[in-house]
């Protein structure tokens, strides 16, 4: 189970809309408890007042960014789903795939706040003239595949799901698809390959899901964070959500940040977008005793490494972007001065290439050849010339040279902890040029 | 990885497999979810390896019957994905995560130990059949760090020396 380390005195509805609902004791908000906190009120009134158009105006007005790590306009989004007379009414997929390494905020609102997610997904699909939402969640979240289950049946019994949804004459209704592992099921393309039934590799795009998606027809995939902020948006407006993080940053919302590692308090905390990281890191108690602070990652395994002294920046995604490193998720790992770049990186770069789905050749070869190198440097066996190779690697598996994420994301902490911690490398290097680094086959001479 | 399973479990005979009734029924629920038969092929596994532990050759040619794809799109899926099982595996599948940040909260001392007390490496299973050794992908339980899934429980931190009490709870 996973904790929101604020108490209920803290979260309020007006500036914790994803978190104010939650028992203390980590139980989950069923229907009764969540009906009389203002649950499916955006339903109402989404019914009552606005159109597709004017909701997608409101979401993009309010600068939701994608909380799975992305941060595409959401509102953008569902303004590029196809739909109008002729086209088939389609999908609204929720990501709850949660496997970024260091990331833990959609258990939160999934074990324990599943209705939020409902709500969220049942705007989308009016928004988006879909029929059927999918909640795709991994495999090994089972106490959240209990909750979220009784939940959509909860909804269903109560006239929130399937025909006519409270009384509209609008029809929509939501299945829940659970995995069966595969870290690649979290990329858009693959995860609707594997909702179909199919092995999880990624789709060239175009066409984008928005045009077509599962089974041919207009699919928007969401993650779960994201879905769970709309209806908040719908019920209070874009001004109270850009409110929200007033002076801190100029993307919208709050947003569930968490901090991992050696820290005294590790947890999760709804804050402000732009809330800097000295904050989390005071909220989590600091370091344990006899550490101190080396390096950390801002949003999960495939972000790059930042030093202390960033840890003053805000915390979005533009912000950090420009430090040369990606918000994310937004949940921290902190790594030890006594603890090893080295070695981690090796484990995040055994990570991307076990995780890999072989599609394309610079993941599939050279996520490997990577591992190889790192631990050749990890045991002091390094040959003169893997720095600049891994460094090249990095590179070769870097955006727009594969079909997916899945590679530039792994070269991200790669490429970073080479740059900012380069001597910790070099110490591993103990051995002259070898055969790795000979000169490639002349051409002509096959 | 290789599976290397010393497991006393003998394979089901698999020239003739039929699908339990429940089963059956279970699939068939799955399916009407979707426009097409083939997405309950994920499912229609889970479900075969509810009862079974694993999913022998012959519940792949079951599974495609039930649901009118071709045995190799359910062999390709059934071998894609890490939680379906192609071997025989013990009572209980223990899931160590070995992401980053229970990396960062010593997960390589949970590992060795793992290793040592129950005398088997990853992919592989006890000799009296009760635990399979499996790494996982991030649990999302990164507070919790170092973090293990047992069956369908969740633990952490889990402390080396707190391992043979842990097990105790799984006949």
């Amino acid at each position: 189970m996973s904790r929101i380390l604020q108490d209920r005195d803290e979260r309020r509805p007006e500036t914790h809309p994803l978190t104010f609902r939650l028992n203390d004791d980590g139980t989950p908000v069923m229907l009764e408890a969540y009906r009389e906190q203002q649950g499916y009120a955006s339903v109402e009134r989404a019914f009552r007042d606005l159109t597709s158009k004017t909701l997608i105006e409101e979401l993009k007005t309010a600068n939701l960014r994608g909380r799975g790590g992305g941060g595409f306009s959401a509102g953008l989004k569902w303004s590029l789903t196809m739909q109008g007379e002729g086209i088939p009414r389609g999908y609204i997929v929720c990501n709850a795939d949660e496997m970024e390494p260091g990331t833990f905020k959609d258990r939160l609102l999934l074990e324990q706040q599943p209705h939020l997610l409902i709500e969220g997904m049942i705007l989308a699909g009016f928004a988006n003239n879909a029929y059927q939402g999918y909640i795709f969640m991994r495999g090994e979240y089972v106490d959240a595949a209990r909750t979220v289950q009784r939940a959509l049946d909860e909804a269903r019994a109560a006239g929130w799901l399937g025909r006519d949804v409270a009384g509209s004459g609008w029809d929509f209704d939501i299945a829940l698809h659970t995995g069966a592992g595969r870290y690649i099921c979290g990329e858009e393309t693959a995860l609707i390959n594997s909702l179909e039934g199919k092995r999880a590799n990624p789709r060239a795009k175009p066409p984008f899901p928005g045009q077509s998606g599962a089974w041919g027809k207009p699919t928007v995939v969401n993650n779960v964070e994201t879905l769970c902020n709309v209806p908040s948006i719908v019920l209070h407006g874009a001004d109270w959500y850009q409110g929200l993080s007033q002076g801190k940053s100029g993307d919208g919302g709050t947003k569930l940040y968490g901090v991992s590692g050696k820290v005294k308090r590790p947890g999760l905390w709804e804050l402000p977008m732009g809330t800097p990281a000295t904050e989390l890191m005071e909220r989590a108690g600091g370091m344990r005793e006899g550490h101190t602070l080396k390096t950390w990652l801002p949003g999960g395994g495939s972000t790059g490494f930042l030093l202390p002294e960033h840890l003053e920046l805000a915390l979005d995604f533009d912000t950090i972007g420009n430090a040369g490193s990606r918000l994310g998720t937004g949940l921290i790992a902190v790594v030890a001065d006594d603890q090893s770049v080295v070695s981690l990186t090796r484990n995040l770069e055994e990570f991307f290439a076990r995780e890999s789905c072989g599609w394309c050749t610079p993941c599939r070869d050279g996520l490997p050849w990577s591992v190889k190198l790192l631990q050749a440097l990890e045991a002091g066996e390094g040959e003169r010339g893997d720095i600049d190779l891994l460094e090249s690697l990095a590179v070769d598996l870097g955006p727009g040279r594969t079909f997916c994420a899945h590679a530039p994301g792994a070269a991200m902490p790669l490429a970073s902890a080479i740059h900012y911690f380069r001597e910790e490398f070099e110490r591993g290097v103990t051995r002259g040029q070898g055969v790795a680094h000979a000169d490639p086959i002349p051409v002509g001479s096959v | 990885m290789t599976q290397t399973s010393t497991s006393t479990a003998t394979p089901i005979a698999t020239d003739a497999f039929v699908l339990h009734d429940e089963d059956r029924a279970a699939i068939a629920h799955e399916r009407d979810h979707y426009p097409h038969p083939q997405a309950a092929s994920i499912e229609a596994l889970k479900i075969v390896q509810r009862r079974h532990g694993w999913v022998p050759d012959a519940a792949i040619d079951a599974i495609a019957r039930e649901l009118g794809v071709s045995p190799a799109s359910v062999e390709g899926v059934a071998t894609f994905y890490s939680l379906i099982f192609r071997q025989p595996v013990g009572r209980h599948v223990i899931l160590l995560c070995d992401s980053s940040s229970c990396f960062l909260t010593d997960y390589e001392a949970l590992r060795d130990a793992f290793f040592e007390h129950l005398g088997i490496g990853f992919g592989q299973t006890t000799p009296d059949g009760r635990f399979t050794l499996l790494p996982v992908c991030c649990l999302g339980a990164c507070d919790r760090g170092p973090a293990l899934m047992i069956g369908d429980d969740t633990h952490g931190p889990v402390a080396p020396e707190e391992i043979p009490t842990l097990l105790e709870a799984y006949a």
